[in-house]
């Protein structure tokens, strides 16, 4: 870093020196600024973004963390802590399960339903669409978190993770069609063609042919719902009542030792273990298919 | 993010005009046929109907009821038309409330997010490449952790006790979210959601033709000038998409709760808190109910304005 600041405002100062006028030099102090602003953004944005990381990395591992970043004395006593907790690893069972019921459920009908509307024009079909992406954007979670709970209460799916999944899986659902039709749209029709005059029915083209040809569309809006899925705390918080149905992203904050503080040895290692998945599941994703700029991954 | 990470996930920003496309091309080549495609569409519809559109459409009717969590109400609640409308509307801790949430919007998204993401988007594209990849690995980090996990992360940061700002400031004992709660959750959400703007920035800088950048910088052109006739009418249309839909996650993240839980005094209580305390936590659900259809207006004007925007650039 600070080479290439160096040899930049170095190679701009000989071309404009020796500076007769006020005119002349301030292109060359403008740009001496200008790259020490650079150095500055640069360091204050590091360190912006990974002071309140460092704990993350530090606590899990110190024989005894406090709410204060410091060289650990290493140690992985706190993971055995983490485990013999009866609420922690089952919610994080509870997390993966909400997440697959969610994947499973968007994914099948999401599908199925992307695909009849790329290949057929039902009337209203432009609207439909339309109102969807309408929909997912304004019906979000806190804003229909009232009524949602008085649905859930009247259906009797209060403290049912059928309930989180169905909600979680509608509130999905508007972005997930909208964009597996425009990756249905680019599967070529000539297979389709030739399936069909081998004999396959609808099904049967969608599963044999046209789903293979779109799995990453498929997979990308696979790992976009579980991570909406994974982090949501609202919507678990609201309508689950049992400990040991709540998801990981609830969990977290109840767990406090006797004399009523925060357990940092639990909570430490628990938030590294439920970041991690996502984290990697990004990145994995990131590399293979590359939609980062896209910027659709997370809300 | 959301941010703003609710229940329903904001608007795709990878979206560009499958509704607009399409028409061009729709051989029915798998022999659907009308009624066939109806059914394949029918069961996601029926669950988006039952589980988004009509608790949205409901809460206009819930809204004009005494409806409660628990007692006498809660078994027959009755009508009481638009009273919880014209009570929320002229009830000071609504407006309390919502100017609360214009300030998180404007300063935390509006600015904030852009302008830092902006910064680090035409900053990063001339630094060096190992500079660069850490500070892109690190805002991304703070976006996709979970955001039960960030913000237990910032509470552990701004501690009264031994939090690592007070340690690192030397002003012991400050308590920084009962102190300052609204700048906390402004500067903790602008931590978090950042990474959205960078990203889209810097695609929209890449679409920049670079010699038109040269050749401003030829004849002398400062950095600004260079920014504001050169780079800004080329991503006009990047802006007007970042700002809309940073508004929008902003406006609906319910995230800060975890900090500041809506205090103290209410001093941070924006608007998704505000209707949590309300109708979950107070029980009065038809009063959150006509909250919350308000809530769902204040949407429906940003996504209108935002789908203007994107239809108009085509």
């Amino acid at each position: 870093m600070t080479a290439t600041t160096g040899t930049q405002a170095q190679g701009r100062t000989t071309t404009g020196a020796p500076p007769p006028g006020r005119r002349r030099s301030n292109p060359s102090v403008g740009h001496f600024v200008g790259t020490v602003l650079k150095a500055v953004l640069c360091a204050v944005m590091l360190g912006f973004f990974a002071l309140p990381l460092l704990w993350l990395a530090t606590a899990p591992f110190d024989a005894a963390p406090s709410l204060s970043v410091s060289w650990p004395q290493w140690t992985l006593a706190n993971f055995r802590t983490m485990v013999e907790n009866p609420y922690a690893l089952g919610s994080l069972v509870n997390s993966v399960l909400l997440s697959l019921g969610v994947v499973v459920l968007v994914l099948t009908l999401g599908s199925i339903a992307s695909y009849a509307l790329s290949r057929v024009v039902i009337p209203g079909r432009d609207a439909l669409l339309y109102a969807l992406l309408l929909l997912s954007s304004i019906v979000t979670g806190t804003a229909a978190m009232v009524p949602t709970f008085q649905l859930m209460n009247q259906l009797r799916l209060i403290d049912s993770q059928v309930g989180v999944i169905l909600v979680m899986a509608a509130g999905v659902m508007p972005t997930v069609i909208f964009i597996l039709k425009d990756f249905m749209d680019t599967v070529p029709k000539s297979y389709e063609e030739s399936a069909r005059l081998a004999g396959a029915g609808p099904l049967r083209i969608l599963w044999d042919v046209v789903v293979p040809i779109a799995r990453p569309g498929l997979a990308t809006i696979a790992v976009w719902s579980v991570v909406q899925v994974w982090g949501n705390f609202l919507v678990p918080y609201i309508l689950l009542r049992s400990p040991d149905k709540q998801p990981a992203a609830v969990v977290m904050y109840t767990f406090y030792t006797e004399g009523g503080q925060p357990n940092l040895a639990l909570i430490s290692t628990f938030s590294l273990l439920f970041s991690v998945p996502v984290v990697a599941m990004y990145f994995f994703v990131n590399r293979k298919f590359g939609f980062r700029f896209h910027g659709g991954i997370k809300s | 993010m959301s941010r703003p990470t609710d229940a329903a996930g904001a608007l795709p920003a990878v979206v560009t005009g499958g509704v607009r496309r399409g028409s061009a091309r729709h051989s029915d080549v798998a022999g659907l046929g009308r009624a066939r495609a109806g059914a394949f569409v029918a069961p996601a519809l029926a669950l988006v109907g039952l589980f988004l559109v009509f608790p949205a459409l409901w809460t206009a009717y819930l809204g004009m009821t005494d409806y409660r969590l628990t007692g006498l109400s809660a078994q027959a609640p009755n009508f009481v038309g638009l009273d919880n409308y014209t009570d929320t509307l002229t009830d000071p801790a609504f407006h309390a409330s919502l100017r609360l949430t214009l300030v998180f919007v404007l300063l935390s998204g509006v600015l904030g997010q852009s302008l830092l993401g902006f910064a680090a988007a035409w900053v990063l594209r001339t630094t060096n490449r190992a500079v660069k990849s850490a500070i892109e690995f690190l805002v991304l980090l703070a976006w996709i952790i979970p955001s039960s996990v960030v913000s237990f992360l910032w509470i552990a940061l701004l501690d009264r006790g031994d939090g690592t700002l007070n340690a690192m400031l030397g002003t012991e004992g400050m308590s920084w979210l009962t102190q300052y709660p609204m700048t906390s959750i402004i500067v903790f959400n602008i931590w978090v959601g950042t990474a959205f703007s960078m990203l889209l920035f810097s695609s929209a800088l890449a679409s920049v033709p670079p010699s038109q950048l040269e050749s401003a910088r030829m004849v002398g052109a400062s950095t600004w000038q260079q920014l504001r006739d050169v780079v800004l009418p080329h991503i006009r249309g990047h802006i007007l998409t970042n700002t809309l839909l940073i508004t929008l996650w902003t406006f609906n993240t319910f995230t800060p709760y975890l900090l500041t839980a809506g205090g103290p005094n209410h001093e941070s209580e924006i608007l998704p808190v505000y209707i949590y305390k309300v109708a979950i936590t107070g029980g009065r659900l038809g009063v959150g109910a006509a909250i919350s259809l308000i809530m769902l207006l204040i949407n429906l004007v940003i996504a209108t304005v935002y789908l203007r925007v994107l239809r108009e650039r085509k």
